[in-house]
């Protein structure tokens, strides 16, 4: 059955209606809770064991030393107690693909997703984030 | 008038991506066409071999933007073979609600693009807003709006809350509703019709000798479908049918894609009203057992096939796809002859073409003007002899 | 100070100025109705005229094979021809500012000249795209010509008129003979739509299958000029339209025949975009199919309507 213009009833009711476009710069953007965005890194969690550089894609992330290692503890009877290890991670957000593929195997949880996803930068440079 | 050579392709309004279509025409009418592929291939197969099995899980991904799942599943199913791994049952119906969205997205973008390449505008832009409540599911469930990450080896990565089932059965509804609108519109609206009736025929012989697959060959009343041929995930437990259709024309492929979106509705309620409990992933050991698999996958397009080889390490020793638009790209030439010229557009749309997974790299001598194809082993030389003459020498 | 008034006509109102301006609202109305019916926001007010503006400052590239000469002056050309034709439809008052007995013949001839020149823009512009494109106008000029025509022609016969503001006052006089012209209106509408080029008749220049049809090859100052001649065309058919199917302005006059004028123009567009939004583009042979399969006898129906309405009168 051909009806001539089949879209004129919906045409008209939009008419009246406010338009489905989000204005997104203008008004925030909602996401749903679990939006996989910018990953980002608590450093006391981490152990260092480097999971995360070996699963990750596009090979975005880097762990390294931190130049500052906490000075051991000197404990009650004097003796030196060393303390856990200093990492720091190099996230370079132009390589990651916000997979999370890195926050699910870290076996520590020292690595999360933000539902931060606005990171445009014009400089390149800028998009390498360094946690301490 | 004497006939005219015009490309279509690979710059052209109409094309979302880079392909070549070159049309020779008498007047409007198309007498001869060829398909020109090479214009966006990215060498995936190659960097796969180059990245352990879960970095592939992501790049493989990356094949396509829309049937990003499908392909996936395909390349897991097949390692998951290869590794005997029993996936649990949550993980199955996870996946398989995962995938039916995703045709869901898949073929409503599909109908708002045939109705932008017809210049029927408000179809399109009302599929593309409705299109907006699928891809809002998908991130509800997964996290991204249309590079899921669901998958894992093993299982999925992320479980379902009761929210969540409330949120995706309310938005189904919605869309259902929508869609039995759609269907109307499709089969109602004349100028629709006058366009896609008797455009671009595909024969059922035909369609099978040129290996036409998922709708395109379902609307030339092939019934195939690989989700009931050889069942994967939970499709072998629901309630459905394969929709065929027997116009063998753009317009069989349209009603044959928005019934196909129905069924599809039919298969999320039904999963949803009983999701198994359980854990949502087993583990699998980083390095898979040598061995070699092929699984073959209903993507939204039609059936992919991935073929995995696995050499005892963690790295594969060869992924291979064949995207569903390859197979229908056989078939295109067919359509497009004694077509008009008006009509190209929308055969080229009614396969509904996914140039990127599909191209492959073809080398062209533009002195000679010849094209040459490559064996693996003579690809391997080439490759060593490029990489020397530029001072890498390998051993 | 004679000799500026005409100048003045040609250059402010009804000519170029008024006209322009006319026509980049109406682009804009076209744009933001389309975009509300699909429910989305639409364009600011000021987008056509942004858009105008920077096609004018762009380069203007002219390709190696075409007849330079030509391939500049056709914009001109197109958008005089429909300045022209302005100058014959009542806007301030019921009597148009150029009035006489067959006016309603040349205002249709200068309304196929942009269609000509649309035809030799593309051939002359020698790339296989541009080519084909006016292959379709000249095509569609057969096809949507004829019905428009014989409609006027319904109207005129009724009035016994051959200048349309004879014919508008006609019609404000017996209003009721407007309904009785109405399967002609529709007719004329349609054929209206395949002269303007638009969706559903708009295959000369369909995007998805010719990039830009007959004007693939323009650009710059030259392109916006014939965007804008497409635009003005589009308010001087209606103009043309209303005048002649909805009886003009009638006995008002000044500012409140200048608002009917508003009025009735912006009815006749409000169709055009309506029949716009709501098809899908139809192909080259299925419109001409259509237009002499429907178009025609309608228009030949209304013909035989007035002719026996006239003997009876």
């Amino acid at each position: 059955m051909k009806k001539p213009l089949r879209l004129f009833p919906e045409a008209m009711k939009n008419l009246t209606k406010k338009a489905a476009t989000s204005k997104y710069p203008f008004e925030k953007a909602k996401t749903y809770p679990g939006f996989r965005a910018r990953i980002v890194f608590e450093s006391e969690k981490c152990i260092g064991c480097k999971m995360c550089m070996r699963v990750c894609p596009a090979g975005a992330i880097e762990i390294v030393l931190s130049a500052e290692q906490p000075a051991p503890q000197t404990a009650a009877d004097g003796s030196q107690i060393p303390q856990k290890k200093k990492f720091d991670c190099i996230m370079n957000l132009d390589r990651c693909i916000y997979c999370a593929q890195c926050v699910d195997i870290c076996p520590k949880k020292a690595l999360a997703s933000s539902p931060d996803f606005e990171l445009a930068q014009f400089d390149r440079k800028k998009l390498k984030l360094h946690y301490t | 008038m004497s006939k005219m050579q015009i490309p279509l392709g690979p710059q052209h309004p109409a094309l979302k991506e880079p392909e070549n279509f070159m049309l020779v025409l008498d007047g409007e009418q198309i007498v001869d066409a060829t398909v020109n592929l090479g214009y966006n291939h990215r060498g995936i197969e190659k960097a796969a071999e180059n990245r352990n099995y879960i970095q592939d899980i992501y790049l493989i991904e990356r094949v396509c933007g829309i049937c990003s799942h499908s392909h996936v599943s395909c390349y897991i199913g097949a390692v998951e073979e290869i590794a005997k791994v029993e996936v649990p049952a949550i993980a199955k119906a996870l996946r398989t609600i995962v995938a039916e969205l995703e045709r869901i997205h898949s073929h409503l973008l599909w109908l708002g693009v045939a109705a932008f390449e017809l210049g029927y505008d408000t179809l399109f832009m009302y599929t593309w807003r409705d299109r907006e409540q699928v891809l809002d599911c998908l991130e509800l469930l997964s996290g991204n709006r249309v590079h899921y990450g669901m998958n894992t080896i093993g299982g999925v990565r992320r479980d379902i809350t009761k929210e969540q089932v409330d949120e995706i059965s309310k938005k189904i509804k919605y869309l259902k509703e929508r869609t039995s609108y759609y269907v109307n519109v499709v089969t109602e609206e004349p100028t629709f019709l006058a366009r896609t009736q008797n455009v671009g025929k595909l024969p059922k012989d035909v369609a099978l000798e040129l290996n036409a697959v998922g709708p395109t060959a379902r609307a030339s009343g092939v019934d195939i479908d690989v989700r009931r041929d050889e069942p994967y995930f939970i499709y072998d437990q629901l309630d459905w049918k394969v929709i065929t259709y027997h116009t063998c024309d753009v317009f069989g492929r349209a009603v044959v894609r928005v019934l196909e979106t129905i069924e599809s509705y039919k298969m999320i309620e039904q999963i949803l009203k009983a999701i198994p409990e359980g854990p949502i992933s087993v583990k699998v050991p980083w390095k898979i057992p040598a061995g070699e698999a092929v699984f073959r996958y209903e993507a939204p397009r039609g059936e992919d096939i991935h073929y995995v080889k696995s050499n005892g390490t963690e790295y594969p020793e060869r992924v291979k796809v064949r995207a569903p638009t390859l197979s229908n790209f056989q078939s295109l030439p067919y359509c497009l002859k004694q077509g008009y010229l008006a009509d190209a557009v929308i055969t080229i749309a009614a396969i509904d073409p996914c140039m990127s997974c599909t191209d492959r790299a073809v080398v062209y001598d533009i002195n000679k003007g010849e094209r040459k194809t490559f064996d693996q082993e003579e690809l391997r030389k080439y490759s060593i002899e490029f990489y020397k003459k530029k001072g890498i020498s390998f051993k | 100070m004679d000799a500026i008034i005409p100048l003045l006509y040609i250059a402010v109102f009804p000519g170029f100025i008024f006209l322009g301006v006319y026509a980049l609202l109406m682009q804009w109305v076209d744009r933001k109705l389309s975009a509300v019916m699909q429910n989305r926001v639409g364009p600011p007010i000021y987008q056509p005229l942004a858009d105008f503006i920077k096609l004018i400052s762009k380069e203007v590239v002219i390709p190696e094979n075409a007849d330079v000469i030509l391939f500049k002056s056709l914009p001109y050309v197109a958008m005089a021809s429909i300045i022209t034709s302005i100058f014959m439809i009542p806007i301030w008052d019921g009597k148009a500012l150029v009035s006489f007995e067959g006016d309603i013949m040349v205002v249709m001839y200068l309304l196929i000249i942009p269609t000509v020149t649309f035809f030799l823009a593309g051939w002359s512009s020698t790339s296989p795209y541009s080519t084909i494109g006016s292959m379709r106008v000249m095509t569609q000029l057969f096809g949507y010509e004829v019905p428009l025509f014989m409609s006027f022609a319904g109207c005129a016969i009724l009035a016994g008129s051959w200048s349309i503001s004879g014919i508008a006052a006609y019609f404000s006089a017996n209003p009721w003979f407007i309904l009785l012209n109405l399967p002609g209106f529709i007719a004329a509408l349609l054929a209206a739509e395949g002269k303007l080029e638009r969706v559903p008749f708009d295959t000369p220049h369909a995007k998805n299958e010719l990039v830009g049809g007959q004007f693939t090859e323009y650009s710059g100052r030259l392109l916006a000029i014939f965007l804008l001649s497409i635009d003005m065309e589009m308010i001087v058919l209606a103009a043309f339209i209303s005048a002649v199917f909805l009886g003009g302005l009638g006995s008002f006059t000044g500012l409140a025949g200048f608002i009917l004028f508003i009025i009735k123009t912006f009815f006749v567009c409000f169709i055009l975009i309506l029949f716009k939004a709501l098809m899908a583009r139809v192909r080259v042979d299925q419109m001409l199919k259509f237009s002499w399969k429907w178009l025609v006898p309608v228009s030949a129906l209304q013909i035989l309507i007035d002719i026996l309405l006239k003997v009876n009168i």
